[in-house]
């Protein structure tokens, strides 16, 4: 398992790998047609429009562990227009699911922040829905880099 | 030169710091984050290292061992007492002439004036006072004792920085010295201040301390880690602080 | 108890929207990494957070294996009237955790 012979000052990632953490064969990936699947469970094949939706997470992730996240919806939150429900999916992780929040007009502001993990460089969408029954979504794609050196985990 | 956070946000949880930028050409791990984590770190009702200050406070109060008294028994509020502290370390205990670091020293008094045991290391309740300790010296200068004993240790340290090891042949300085700011397989390499530990480290998903940060890098080259009661992580931390003297202490940090 | 922190302002005027936050220590445990021997790690996450103001429910979120650890969640409320902001988590392991903060609307 040790990294190869000749080794310069620029190592590859994979030479230090303490352990096969990132390399799990027997893990599925979520792939685009998880991620396709998981969004109809929502919209339930309602046609999804792109705007409105503002997904706020860094273009370059120094670590995929805590990705901070921010949503916000372009929405006046009346009880005639408001956000019911903000969904976050994710193309690469082992499964397609982010978050589910529900909101309404006690909220004031269509806006939901947290921190999420990336298992890998991928497309992150973000899909609101309306109380009139509309879907709206962004998505960004993540380039996700990991720490140099790999622990043990003991 | 990447941006520093603005003045403002800096002055609301940073007060009395000295300006992260040294002109000296020293960088905190801080600057070599993105803005993301910065403010992560920045503020102090998201950063996750806070819920380890907080649970440090209910600890320093709480009464312990045989001999029933609390940190607070001693030393009374510590936002008082503690101010500056965490700075000042690894020092030399009176009570044992040796040099320890703080969670050395937090164990020291556990011992002698709680009749408490040693709390392990790296446990959630050791890393809560140290890290609540360390909250008392944010902003202030890192500023190690000058002692005799501790200038042998320190070149102890020195050495051990330079002493290339592991499978990998790399020593400290090789990559903290020579290539800061440079990237390691897509990570920046940070000029390796300890001005914010303990650290709440993304990698580990929870707050550690400088030691296991040394451990990890060792692992890193593919040498064998030293025990967790060696003397050469005292000597790099040593080191470590001294070649930090004067820069602004910014724990508990948040570090990817 | 569990650890948490939470942030709100103490006093609001009515009509005002307010941002609140609220950080759990908690390991959110993905259930897809390996431990050290070998195994995978069996998942153990918080599921379910929600927030109500006097009782009435200001926000719920549905967590994933894909929430950071020691979650942090951050929504905005109008301040309709004083009273009590409650917190709940549930999750994995019969894991429970409340929190409530008093809030004065003027």
């Amino acid at each position: 398992m040790g990294p190869s012979a000749a080794l310069g000052a620029t190592v590859g990632r994979r030479s230090f790998l303490a352990g096969a953490i990132t390399v799990v064969p027997f893990a599925a990936h979520a792939t685009p047609d998880a991620l396709a699947a998981a969004v109809k469970e929502v919209t339930g094949g309602s046609p999804v429009h792109e705007g409105k939706v503002k997904l706020d997470i860094p273009p370059l992730v120094e670590n995929g562990n805590a990705v901070p996240l921010t949503v916000k919806v372009d929405s006046p939150m009346t009880p005639d227009d408001h956000v019911k429900a903000i969904h976050v999916f994710n193309e690469k992780n082992p499964q397609p699911h982010v978050f589910n929040a529900w909101l309404s007009p006690a909220n004031g502001r269509a806006l939901v922040s947290t921190r999420i993990k990336l298992a890998d460089s991928q497309k992150v969408v973000a899909i609101a829905e309306t109380s009139t029954g509309e879907f709206w979504s962004a998505h960004t794609d993540v380039i996700v880099t990991i720490a140099a050196c790999v622990e043990d985990v003991t | 030169m990447r941006g520093l956070p603005s003045a403002a946000m800096l002055l609301a949880v940073f007060t009395g710091s000295l300006a992260l930028a040294q002109g000296d050409g020293r960088r905190s791990g801080y600057q070599d984050m993105g803005p993301a984590l910065q403010k992560m770190q920045d503020d102090d009702t998201a950063n996750p290292a806070m819920l380890f200050v907080q649970a440090g406070e209910t600890l320093w109060n709480e009464k312990a061992g045989t001999a029933g008294k609390s940190c607070a028994d001693c030393h009374n509020d510590a936002i008082v007492s503690m101010k500056g502290v965490a700075a000042r370390y690894p020092a030399v205990a009176g009570e044992t002439g040796k040099p320890v670091d703080l969670e050395g020293r937090i164990n020291l008094c556990r011992a002698t004036y709680q009749q408490a045991p040693a709390l392990a290391p790296e446990s959630d309740d050791l890393l809560a006072l140290s890290t609540y300790v360390a909250l008392q010296s944010r902003g202030q200068p890192v500023a190690p004792p000058n002692d005799l004993q501790l200038a042998a240790l320190r070149a102890k340290g020195a050495g051990i920085y330079r002493q290339r090891q592991g499978q990998l042949n790399l020593s400290c300085a090789n990559c903290h010295d020579d290539n800061p700011e440079k990237k390691l397989a897509g990570a920046t390499i940070p000029q390796g201040h300890p001005t914010g530990y303990p650290i709440y480290r993304l990698e580990w998903q929870t707050l550690g301390s400088l030691k296991r940060r040394l451990r990890n890098c060792v692992v890193g080259l593919r040498a064998e880690p030293w025990p967790y009661d060696a003397d050469e992580y005292l000597a790099l931390e040593s080191y470590l602080m001294e070649r930090a003297r004067g820069m602004a202490m910014d724990a508990p940090a948040v570090r990817p | 108890m569990a650890n948490v922190l939470v942030s709100a302002p103490k006093t609001a005027k009515k009509g005002q929207v307010v941002e609140i936050k609220a950080l759990i220590m908690h390991v959110m445990e993905t259930g897809f990494r390996p431990g050290t021997n070998g195994r995978i790690i069996p998942r153990n996450i918080i599921q379910d957070f929600s927030a109500t103001w006097n009782g009435r429910e200001i926000f719920r979120m549905k967590m994933s294996p894909a929430i950071a650890a020691n979650p942090f969640v951050s929504f905005s409320a109008v301040a309709s009237e004083s009273g009590t902001i409650a917190f709940r988590w549930s999750g994995d392991e019969g894991f429970l955790a409340e929190h409530q903060v008093a809030i004065t609307v003027t």
